[in-house]
């Protein structure tokens, strides 16, 4: 379970099914079935073409580091320093999340490196997915 | 689509004070700078029929406050360069008849947050569900997101960083308004405190109390006020995301891209024509993805044309003269101050006069690379 404190987000129906698949141990993405390009944030339809034909599926998980900032004031749920990261997730889209299981200093995040989803329990209803690195690079 | 030159700028005006202003609320700032444009235009309220200022409900609470009431309104917000926006709709609706004399203000309490706006946080909004919950804390955490990304492509370095905050205290050293006069170096900033890696303090906006305003009117009209106009020659103004991790490419801003050559082609004008420039800079990198993505310098190419000098007092393309938000003054939506220094320039007036300045390009950010507008403004109808 992650510290208390942190912003805890509500999900809506357009995104409900992106934090039960979280809470399951899954990263569920979506896809525009008729470009078949990925995209997240969640949305009924395809930010790409408008086309509400568009599904639901599982993510790898794996990842690469992106960019990020490491913030060095203190936060609720947050212990100083500490990484706000952006990854890029292997079927495209990008996501803002935290990185675990790694020192949070510029010489241990090192951009590009391969990253794996963690899922991390903020409270009984939400799970929030977190990245550390890939075991390949441990 | 408007001519160049068909609208001009004829009053501007910031508040009184600027930087700690604990005696005035945030509507007492936008009225303190509205009464002050309109002194420089020499109106009175009943002369204003057009009003915008920032955010829900504000036009009507400043149309009330100041005794105006007006036939256009726009109400906005999208940031700090929403006065960017409302020049540019202002501009139009003077041009279609819908009002001829719009005034735009901008007053806020950021530092010491008298009647401040709150910004509650919306657990339902997508940046509250998918970027709140890892951390960030304000436009510190946030902005410098796609920084790492920049310098990693970019080849830009620490130094690189650092030196658009030394080369804008130069300026700031010729403005007695700016909050920070005194001249940095480079390791000065590399040395100040650390606040959220890879930004530096002295790398961050300002937080202050202030505000600015506006008046608008015909180019016919223009010439029968007292001070010399500010021609608006052409504008443009785009969004892309309020999430910052959304945006699509971390090393250039859509928004930008898009308002600024929009504005710039809208103008009839080159590059080359352009003798002053403001990029909002709410951070240090700001001014880099300004120069490249408005087409100044190549992709890549804006830290050297930094370091080199050229946007320094005496270089080539003189860029935030007033010190900027770095070290002029920064309420939390500084746009308005890039057009009022806009405007100075174009009169002859500013602190830091370029000699000579006939046209100017002033472009702002609103969010974290979340909208934009750009205003080209001349000192002589086309």
């Amino acid at each position: 379970m992650l510290a208390p404190g942190r912003a805890k987000p509500k999900p809506t129906p357009e995104t409900r099914h992106f934090w039960d698949g979280t809470k399951g141990g899954k990263l569920l993405l979506q896809r525009c079935d008729d470009t078949g390009r990925a995209y997240f944030p969640p949305r009924p339809f395809s930010p790409y073409t408008g086309s509400r034909n568009v599904s639901v599926f599982e993510a790898s998980g794996r990842a690469k580091l992106y960019s990020y900032v490491i913030h060095n004031r203190p936060v609720p749920g947050f212990t100083p320093p500490y990484a706000i990261a952006v990854v890029e997730l292997e079927e495209g889209p990008r996501m803002m999340t935290n990185i675990v299981g790694c020192e949070q200093t510029p010489e241990a995040l090192v951009l590009d490196m391969p990253l794996q989803v963690a899922f991390e329990p903020l409270d009984e209803e939400i799970t929030l997915p977190l990245f550390r690195p890939a075991k390949e690079s441990a | 689509m408007l001519k160049p030159g068909q609208i001009a700028v004829v009053g501007a005006a910031e508040t009184t004070k600027i930087g700690v202003v604990p005696e005035l609320s945030q509507i007492g700032l936008h009225a303190d700078a509205a009464l002050n444009a309109m002194a420089d235009a020499k109106l009175k309220p009943t002369d204003i029929d057009g009003l915008a200022c920032v955010g829900p409900m504000m036009p009507q609470q400043v149309a009330h406050y100041l005794g105006i009431a007006p036939k256009w309104v726009d109400g906005t917000g999208v940031g700090g360069c929403s006065f960017m926006l409302h020049v540019r709709h202002a501009a139009a609706a003077i041009a279609a008849g819908y009002c001829t004399t719009v005034l735009i203000t901008h007053g806020e309490s950021g530092k010491s947050r008298v009647g401040a706006t709150p910004r509650p946080p919306e657990p339902e909004s997508l940046a509250g569900q998918f970027e709140m919950p890892y951390g960030p804390f304000g436009p510190p955490t946030l902005f410098p997101i796609p920084v790492l990304r920049y310098m990693k492509e970019r080849g830009v370095t620490d130094e690189d960083l650092a030196t658009v905050a030394v080369v804008q205290r130069e300026w700031a050293g010729k403005n007695p308004r700016a909050m920070y006069r005194d001249p940095i170096t480079v390791a000065d900033v590399l040395n100040s405190r650390m606040i959220a890696y890879p930004m530096r303090i002295l790398e961050c906006c300002l937080v202050t109390d202030g505000g600015g305003a506006l008046i608008l009117t015909s180019a016919d009209r223009a010439k029968d006020f007292p001070q010399k106009p500010a021609y608006i020659l052409g504008t443009g103004e785009s969004v892309e995301s309020t999430m910052v991790s959304q945006m699509e490419d971390f090393t250039s801003s859509r928004a930008f891209r898009v308002a600024g050559p929009t504005a710039i082609q809208a103008a009839g004008i080159s590059h080359a024509d352009v003798d002053h420039l403001m990029i909002y800079d709410a951070f240090a990198h700001l001014p880099l993805y300004g120069l490249e993505d408005l087409g100044f310098v190549g992709r890549g190419e804006a830290a050297a044309f930094i370091r080199e000098g050229h946007t320094r007092p005496g270089g080539k393309l003189p860029l935030n003269t007033n010190g900027g938000g770095l070290s002029y003054t920064h309420t939390g939506m500084y746009g308005m101050f890039a057009l009022q220094e806009s405007v100075r320039q174009m009169r002859g007036t500013a602190p830091a006069q370029v000699e000579g300045a006939e046209i100017g390009v002033c472009h702002g950010v609103g969010g974290m690379f979340s909208a934009s507008g750009t205003v080209v403004f001349g000192n002589q109808r086309p």
